[in-house]
């Protein structure tokens, strides 16, 4: 099945952010860590499981109306960090995004070991995962040094 | 070197060089030579968590080497009770010290203070996290029962998922090349990220619930106490406490120089019947606390140890 069939799978939109090659599965908690749930007005589209040459099966979301920016694509580089992230303006693809994973996320989500001393969230100074390894992802705090937990990360977004 | 947050903060060649300058600072932890290399230096302890050994041997060693101690006292009667962050209290105590030493029950807290504040920190317990000065006196004490660090075999048990002191020595021993059997209840076993990093150090791990079986050969068995504090559910603590009982009729067929070791303070882990045996280093251990935390006050504080201390060489 081709690449093409694929993004056919739901109608071209106009304006928005097409997020394509996220891995099989995991675009309900992109979705989460992008905030987008019931209470999202635009018109969301996810296709999951779908053929893919480089990646077997993949995941893809397509957002209407809405262009992502920086600090979104770093939540994505969490669950989705070889995603590839388009803007479309008037049907074309105006612009490609890479989402890099840095060394460090900085202020995206909050360590989700229950007894870190950023768990008070009155302490000013950054929250700080380090990126310990990258296949598999694994994040520890910069502080506390825990493994982090990615099933729950997304419920950890500042 | 701004603090001492984890063992990842020294080399093993600093960590020998500081051992050094401690076995040279003996007869000046002991009083029997005044050495005031920190006289105008002012020691900020922040104990968030209560501390015997920990919280006095620090202001001890400040005091042995002339200088001063400022104590936040009983965070009872604190700032701390009326919602102050950890923030804003390294910012007044960085103003009004050199250096601060300091405890607290949240883990990454010690490295939470050292990239708040401007002089050094050491973290004296960070919750079940690191507890690197503990280390420092603990590697003092094997290495002058055995002459050297390197190759040893050592026991840890007890509460080894918990024990911040196990988490810490376990790190050191690796990186000195020991063999590490961990003996401890199936619930209370090294946390798996902890074994998953050792283990990627070239650590040489053996993991029991029996600890009586491989005593005969170690040249350390570190015991420790079942913290009822980490526990939630006191049912849970029932369970595994009393969990390993050391009678010195466990001891017969130890080898001579094995040493038995403990943080302190103990429960019933260590019977003293242990106490009046060769093998019982738990009280010096603790003395060393004192002469291991002067070297490191030294050290962080750019202050050189002199080659001859007393008229020794």
């Amino acid at each position: 099945m081709s690449q093409e069939h694929n993004m056919r799978r739901v109608t071209a939109i106009r304006n928005g952010t097409v997020i394509d090659h996220i891995p099989a599965g995991q675009s309900m908690r992109v979705l989460e860590m992008l905030g987008i749930n019931k209470g999202t007005s635009v018109p969301v589209s996810l296709v999951m499981n779908v053929p893919s040459k480089k990646m077997g099966t993949k995941d893809i979301i397509k957002v209407e109306d809405r262009e992502l920016n920086q600090n979104e694509l770093n939540r994505l580089a969490l669950v989705a960090p070889d995603a590839h992230v388009a803007i479309i303006r008037a049907y074309s693809v105006a612009e490609k995004l890479t989402i890099e994973l840095g060394e460090e996320i900085v202020n995206v989500v909050r360590c989700t070991f229950s007894n870190c001393i950023t768990s008070n969230l009155r302490e000013p100074l950054a929250h700080r995962l380090k990126v310990f390894s990258r296949s598999p992802l694994e994040l520890r705090c910069h502080y506390c040094g825990r493994p982090q937990d990615l099933d729950e990360l997304a419920n950890n977004v500042l | 070197m701004p603090g001492l947050i984890t063992m990842d903060d020294l080399s093993n060649e600093e960590i020998l060089s500081i051992l050094d300058d401690a076995e040279r600072l003996l007869p000046v932890a002991k009083g029997d030579h005044y050495l005031p290399l920190l006289q105008g230096k002012i020691l900020g302890n922040l104990f968030f968590e209560p501390s015997t050994r920990t919280r006095m041997s620090f202001e001890t060693a400040m005091k042995r080497l002339g200088g001063d101690v400022v104590n936040l006292g009983d965070v009872k009667t604190s700032s701390v009770v009326k919602g102050e962050t950890l923030f804003d209290t390294i910012q007044m105590v960085d103003g009004y010290t050199d250096i601060i030493a300091m405890r607290h029950p949240r883990q990454g807290a010690a490295q939470y203070a050292q990239d708040a504040a401007r002089v050094p920190i050491l973290n004296g317990g960070d919750g079940a996290g690191h507890h690197p000065t503990q280390t420092m006196l603990d590697l003092f004490t094997i290495r002058q029962a055995h002459g050297r660090l390197e190759g040893l075999k050592v026991i840890l048990a007890g509460d080894l998922r918990y024990g911040r002191t196990v988490h810490s020595l376990s790190h050191a021993l690796t990186r000195f090349g020991c063999e590490l059997i961990f003996a401890s209840p199936e619930l209370l076993k090294m946390p798996r990220d902890i074994v998953t990093d050792l283990n990627a150090h070239g650590a040489n791990i053996t993991e029991t619930e029996d600890l009586l079986s491989t005593i005969d050969t170690a040249d350390v068995v570190y015991m420790t106490r079942i913290q009822k504090e980490r526990f939630a559910d006191e049912d849970e603590y029932t369970k595994v406490a009393g969990a390993y009982k050391l009678h010195a009729s466990n001891l017969d067929g130890c080898k001579e120089s094995m040493i038995i070791m403990h943080p302190l303070p103990r429960v019933d882990e260590i019977h003293p019947s242990v106490d009046a045996t060769r093998h019982a280093r738990y009280f010096e251990q603790a003395f060393n606390g004192v002469v291991a935390r002067m070297s490191l006050l030294c050290r962080l504080l750019n202050v050189e140890v002199p080659a001859s201390i007393g008229g020794e060489a």
